[in-house]
């Protein structure tokens, strides 16, 4: 007994040493050497101002104002408007929305009222940014991803059928042509892993930072 | 459903197999103590390690000295760990606690210790706001490799009581730890960790990053040393995500290829065992039946889950939404799900963390439609049989092929024998009760959460009618089989939008959740080192024409029948009453 005492004392010590300090350290000495972009997380400037993470998805959201005063809501998080210049990002679960600091899940069952009443809502908005410039959608034609909230709250992606959709509205709004703006869908949307696992998705945040290259920021 | 999604998961399972065979007779080296391809680089280190924590390798452990052994490092681990966790604040000085989160509540940390020690890695507590990157690594990374060492290392142990001809020795607990943690898990995890941070993981020790995006809206983003905790917590069927959202979170599963890595990360250990067992035991004909009997139970719940995920849910069809494929869009239930993984990306790998006891998802189970969502109740039915968790798996599978033993001993009127040796009423009494530790644990936790004012506190707002027992059911199910996963509306702290300050654990479920937790995990582990022990040393009869095989298609059949008929003995009420009655009616509550 007091052997596997004295084992399990220096034991737990030394490995946490080796497998708590040792080995972080490492990955991170070699990842930040070998990889710093990554490691890093990927960071994206314009003008030299940090604007995001090519992995995060963000608001691509106007704060409202009113009567010369930015709104915010009851918790002081800025209430907002989607930018009809930018393609929008999927649903978020997370308080502010696409919070990158305190990620959670929508946690709405498949069969609860609530969640029917989150989705009606979010295909009412949807249709209400895309329809006017695409008279025949309706919410059956609605790509379930615009709808769904994502997993992570920040995913960065949407899918193929929902870039294409918001590309009309894109290019009113842009004075682009649809061949331009459907251009640049295709190249930022990225392949399966292996080409088979996974689905492909556009990337918004690059997707838009083009499109502010290419008619001009704000 | 698509092609691609079938190939997805018909792929994956091809690629498992071929990664297993060769790491199944690497580890069989290893614990038989053949000379392995990592000697020259492992055995002076090893050698060393020995030296300092004073271990006699010669010296081999009979069960109850092994299973000594094992509880004494178990409970110094445990000590440490919640010192850590409650002394947060107190590591300041080391910077790696840039946002000055709080230490954890009592409550809290020791829902969060006993989660981590019994490899459940269950999460009450939000990653990104509430551990330091200091509780993370010095804490939780470390539990990471040790509760899955400690997994390992039993089913090693029952497979030499299994097959041990002479004495009472069951191996060397400290040598076998070692040799686990250096030969086995560390070599993989650190080549994992860089293909990950090659692929878009993080790793730094960052304050987060502050922004104001392009429409100057404020982002703040989560930082830390992800992708060295990301490898071992999938390798080790560990589960506990460095976010909240685990590998839903871009930074811990960046791509669909990372998503694929992920998964053969989390079975490539169980599935080896399996095949290390084959060889060990000098039959390998053994070790294929037992992995085609997985194999065949895992594809299964596979194909379901992603059929009814791709169907879409009742909530989405009421809301007037298409589910089916259309151009550009695969359709189905994305609610919680991540595009870049699509519906077969995230129903395959919520499987494969729901059969091991990883516990890992990349998407909410809690949104999953009712059908989807019994995949992972069902799995966590079958106790981890369904290759399992690392270690815990095979040693549940053996449990349970005694078991089959002696009921087809039974059926056809036989004295039940496994590999020539007689099976007697001492080990089907401890198979019995160490088979039935978890199943109770789970139903008793239960209706305490159901039928007490303090366990339904936990209860989301949003989970009505069955919802709320699905909710219930599935936290203590999946904290007695030590898996993690959640349906993660299920809480017990409650914290504030910003950071941790003022948040407070829910006393009742963290209390309930952590004995659940090591009930159902140190019961079992005594229970299967006691068989080992009554089995280890018995004489060996010959084979002859009377012996009933267990190396045929016929006893896999026997197996699955013995597996799915205990677990639906069990389980089937508590199912009914939650997820079968939502996939069943497409009612909105």
């Amino acid at each position: 007994m007091k052997k596997d005492l004295i084992t399990s004392a220096i034991g737990i010590v030394v490995l946490t040493l080796l497998l708590g300090i040792v080995y972080p350290l490492v990955i991170t000495g070699v990842s930040q050497v070998a990889f710093p972009g990554n490691a890093n997380g990927q960071q994206v400037f314009v003008h030299g101002r940090l604007v995001g993470s090519k992995l995060i998805g963000q608001p691509f959201a106007d704060q409202v104002v009113k009567n010369g005063k930015p709104q915010v809501d009851k918790n002081g998080n800025p209430v907002t408007t989607p930018d009809p210049r930018y393609f929008q990002t999927r649903p978020s679960a997370t308080v502010p929305a696409d919070n990158a600091a305190g990620t959670a899940f929508s946690n709405l069952g498949p069969n609860n009222v609530a969640t029917e009443q989150a989705i009606a809502a979010n295909v009412q908005t949807y249709l209400g940014l895309e329809k006017p410039y695409d008279p025949r959608l309706t919410a059956a034609h609605v790509p379930v991803d615009a709808v769904d909230s994502s997993a992570s709250g920040i995913d960065p992606d949407i899918s193929v059928a929902n870039a294409d959709i918001q590309a009309h509205r894109i290019a009113a709004v842009r004075h682009l042509t649809l061949a331009q703006v459907d251009a640049l869908v295709a190249k930022y949307t990225g392949g399966r892993g292996l080409g088979f696992s996974g689905e492909p998705g556009v990337n918004v945040l690059q997707l838009n930072l083009a499109l502010d290259r290419l008619t001009g920021g704000r | 459903m698509t092609f691609l999604g079938w190939l997805l998961i018909f792929g994956f399972a091809v690629i498992l197999t071929l990664l297993a065979l060769p790491l199944g007779r690497y580890m069989a080296a290893v614990y038989t103590g053949e000379r392995t391809i990592l000697d020259p680089i492992l055995r002076r280190p090893e050698r060393l390690l020995y030296r300092v924590m004073r271990v006699d390798t010669g010296q081999g452990q009979d069960w109850k000295a092994y299973a000594k052994s094992l509880i004494v490092f178990s409970l110094a681990g445990w000590l440490l760990l919640y010192f850590v966790l409650r002394t947060q604040t107190l590591w300041n000085f080391t910077g790696l606690n840039p946002q000055h989160f709080h230490s954890g509540t009592w409550d809290l940390s020791f829902n969060t210790t006993s989660s981590f020690l019994t490899n459940t890695n269950w999460q009450y507590y939000g990653g990104e706001t509430t551990l330091s990157y200091f509780s993370q690594m010095v804490g939780l990374t470390v539990q990471n490799f040790l509760s899955a060492a400690v997994g390992i290392v039993v089913a090693v142990a029952l497979i030499r009581g299994i097959i041990g001809r002479t004495g009472k020795s069951l191996g060397n607990f400290w040598q076998d730890l070692v040799r686990t943690v250096l030969y086995v898990l560390a070599p993989i995890a650190i080549v994992a960790a860089f293909v990950l941070v090659f692929q878009g993981s993080i790793q730094n020790f960052s304050h987060y990053l502050g922004l104001s995006t392009l429409t100057h809206l404020p982002q703040v983003i989560g930082m830390g040393p992800v992708a060295s905790q990301e490898a071992i917590k999938l390798l080790g069927t560990n589960g506990g995500g460095f976010f909240n959202v685990n590998s839903a979170h871009p930074f811990e599963n960046p791509t669909g290829f990372t998503n694929l890595l992920e998964m053969l990360l989390v079975l490539v250990i169980p599935a080896a065992l399996i095949f290390m067992y084959g060889r060990m035991s000098g039959n390998r004909r053994q070790g294929y039946t037992l992995y085609a009997v997985v194999m065949v139970m895992f594809l299964g719940a596979c194909a379901v889950a992603y059929i009814a995920e791709a169907h879409g849910s009742p909530a989405q069809h009421a809301a007037g939404l298409h589910t089916g494929v259309v151009a550009g869009s695969t359709g189905g239930n994305m609610e919680g799900k991540e595009q870049r993984f699509g519906i077969a990306g995230s129903a395959l790998f919520d499987v494969i963390t729901t059969v091991t006891s990883c516990g890992a998802v990349n998407s909410a189970l809690e949104s999953f439609t009712g059908i989807g969502g019994a995949v992972p109740f069902a799995n966590l039915s079958a106790s981890e049989t369904i290759f399992g968790g690392v270690g815990t798996g095979l040693y549940s599978l053996l449990l349970y092929v005694i078991l089959a033993v002696f009921i087809g001993g039974l059926m056809v009127g036989r004295t039940p024998e496994f590999l020539g040796k007689k099976i007697e009423a001492r080990e089907v009494k401890l198979t019995i009760i160490a088979l039935l530790a978890t199943p109770l644990m789970a139903l008793f936790c239960t209706a305490m959460g159901v039928a007490t004012r303090s366990g339904r506190a936990s209860l989301s707002a949003a989970a009505t009618g069955p919802q709320g027992f699905s909710e219930t059911f599935y936290a203590y199910l999946s904290q007695a089989n030590n898996n993690g996963s959640a349906f993660a509306g299920y809480t017990g702290y409650l914290q504030p939008n910003a950071g941790n300050v003022g948040a407070h654990g829910v006393t009742f479920a963290d209390l309930l959740g952590g004995f659940d937790m090591l009930v159902a995990r140190y019961m079992p582990i005594l229970f299967a080192l006691a068989i080992a022990g009554a089995l280890a040393g018995k004489r060996v009869s010959p084979a002859g024409l009377g012996t009933m095989r267990t190396d045929n298609p016929t006893f896999g059949v026997l197996l699955i029948g013995v597996i799915v008929l205990v677990g639906a003995l069990t389980f089937f009420p508590a199912l009914l009453l939650g997820p079968i009655v939502q996939g069943l009616t497409g009612h909105l509550y």
